[in-house]
């Protein structure tokens, strides 16, 4: 039987997660260099399934199934897990490609486990080594790199981490692909959790995705006290203040103010890292800046990988004269 | 309720980081610390007993050096601790880790398991949910909130983009839990003296070997990224590069 790649988009409250269409991107790569024939696959309940599937129908894929049970209405790991293992179970894709979403992680290696199979999680590439795949991801927070391969049997299973392809780089078909709806039974007894309300917590008042210019401090600023050097460098490049996670888990900024997976993703002008190491978390949220300059004691850090302009150095030793040298200028 | 929390220990954040000779691993020689989600976790398992009362019980997989991270817990209010000690734990993938645990724990009744969502070494955000998976548990993933109710809990799950949702579910469950769902707490000097005398319970290779099958994703090769991007680095005096940057801003940046 000819290998298939089955890429599995994903639907969130009836709507196609954008970030899928970087999978398929990738996807559509590895076929190019396998022959594989690719795929795709819609879970959910009712008529949008249909819907997202013919949208996806237009890029090149030899096919996508609109996969439909009624327990699959809202999500819930239980019901995800034992739908696709059932489709899975029937097809026998040789490969099984997901974005690297909430979602995806919340079900994925409950899925992979059921099949009595691996996932290789959040990966930034592929490569072919001879008739070898192997796929590349991030470890120990980016400062290295790894080369993971498949040792067991298929299907296997990879997930890519977002931004790992370009999703405007999709290649349409030159027709729209057929479409196969698939009805999967879920009995309801299977499903133990029961979700609830989807809510945001108190109205976001800072949007960093419209601002120009951000100054962004993370650990390195070491005390709450010290935010306000920050501050003032922002208030004198007439930017906004941002921070990686753990300051406004620490509270020293409010949540709103987070850059990143779980923050706000920004593209401003300038992104000035204050201290910030570069978790993969915080640089999901600000590799679209088209400027990005990073000041940090740690000449290994990960956020070095990919500033235009890198400062090794004390931030408490710079920023004070940068900020008198930004109002000369702006003085002037 | 009685709860079990998975610790790992992991590189300490700033560590420098050094291949070992064959290019797979890091050199083990560096100072560790606890993974953190992992520490928020165990924080939020000393507040759920301080509330409900029970037991916490810490658990972890690796060499003697691991130990550390469970006397951590001990000495901050854990009951006792599970030491899985082996150096070839360190190597298992998130399948073979979580089949690890339940084994060890098999003869145990837990409430509850709590992980971190992920390691800050391997990063898979995956042997909580491999856990549950293996136990025939339900399980709900990067917690920012947990509310025992009747028959069950109620949690608060963070979604992207600032979204969250609240899910009930029964238990006994799999947790992973966010970082900076509580504050963490310090080990007190009492607690610490206390830890010494608190079980500590440990299992071999070979009391677990028999639930183990072979890694199914190996790692060919670890190595310093590639970067993707040409770095201008700016040197000099504080004062020069303030300058030097000023300039950049004002004529490469061109947001001044």
């Amino acid at each position: 039987m000819a290998d298939t790649i089955l890429v599995v988009v994903e639907q969130r409250e009836g709507k196609l997660n954008r970030v899928s269409y970087e999978t398929l991107r990738g996807a559509q790569s590895i076929a190019a260099e396998t022959g594989w024939t690719l795929e795709a696959a819609v879970l959910g309940s009712g008529a949008v399934v249909g819907e997202i599937a013919n949208e996806i129908a237009k890029s090149k894929v030899a096919k996508v199934y609109a996969l439909d049970s009624a327990t699959c209405v809202n999500y819930t790991p239980d019901a995800y897990a034992a739908a696709l293992k059932q489709f899975i179970t029937d097809k026998k894709p040789t490969l099984v490609l997901m974005p690297h979403t909430y979602q995806v992680r919340d079900f994925a290696p409950k899925l992979t486990t059921s099949l009595n199979r691996t996932l290789i999680s959040d990966a930034t590439g592929y490569r072919k080594d001879g008739a070898k795949l192997i796929f590349v991801r991030q470890m120990f927070q980016g400062k290295f790199a790894a080369d993971v391969s498949f040792a067991g049997e298929s299907p296997f299973f990879a997930t890519f981490q977002t931004g790992a392809f370009r999703g405007d780089q999709v290649e349409n078909g030159s027709a729209a692909a057929p479409v196969e709806k698939v009805i999967l039974d879920v009995p309801a007894s299977a499903i133990r959790n029961k979700p609830l309300d989807i809510f945001k917590e108190a109205k976001q008042a800072v949007d960093l995705t419209q601002a120009e210019i951000i100054v962004s401090v993370g650990r390195g600023i070491k005390e709450q006290k010290n935010i306000e050097l920050v501050q003032q460098l922002a208030t004198a490049l007439g930017g906004v203040i941002a921070a990686s996670r753990p300051i406004c888990d620490s509270g020293w900024l409010p949540m709103d103010r987070q850059v990143g997976s779980s923050g706000q993703t920004v593209a401003p002008k300038l992104y000035l890292a204050l201290g910030i190491s570069g978790a993969i978390q915080h640089i999901v949220g600000m590799k679209g800046a088209r400027s990005i300059i990073a000041i940090n004691k740690d000449s290994e850090a990960p956020i070095f990988e990919i500033a235009d302009i890198g400062i090794v150095g004390n931030l408490f030793e710079i920023v004070p004269p940068l900020i008198e040298e930004v109002k000369k200028a702006k003085g002037a | 309720m009685k709860i079990l929390v998975c610790m790992k220990q992991v590189p300490q954040k700033d560590a420098p980081l050094k291949l070992n000779e064959t290019g797979t691993w890091i050199r083990e020689d560096v100072s560790y610390e606890v993974n953190e989600p992992d520490a928020y976790a165990l924080e939020e398992a000393l507040r759920q007993k301080e509330k409900h009362g029970g037991e916490v019980v810490v658990i972890t997989a690796g060499p003697a050096r691991s130990q550390q991270v469970l006397r951590e817990g001990l000495a901050k209010g854990a009951d006792s601790a599970i030491h899985l000690e082996d150096p070839g734990f360190v190597g298992l993938d998130a399948f073979n880790t979580a089949k690890a645990f339940a084994a060890a724990i098999k003869e145990e009744n837990f409430d509850l398991i709590f992980t971190g969502l992920q390691s800050d070494d391997y990063g898979y955000a995956q042997t909580g949910v491999v856990l549950a998976e293996i136990m025939g548990w339900p399980h709900a993933t990067i917690i920012m909130q947990i509310d025992k109710q009747d028959g069950g809990i109620k949690v608060k799950r963070e979604l992207e983009a600032g979204f969250f949702q609240h899910v009930d579910m029964p238990l006994p469950a799999v947790l992973t839990i966010q970082s900076g769902i509580n504050k963490l707490r310090y080990a007190t000097l009492i607690g610490i003296k206390q830890a010494k005398n608190k079980p500590l319970r440990k299992v071999t290779m070979d009391e677990v070997r028999s639930s183990l099958g072979d890694n199914m994703q190996k790692i060919e090769k670890l190595y310093i990224p590639q970067k993707t991007k040409k770095t201008e680095m700016l040197t000099g005096s504080p004062a020069e590069i303030a300058k030097q940057l000023v300039e950049k801003l004002k004529n490469e940046v061109r947001v001044l």
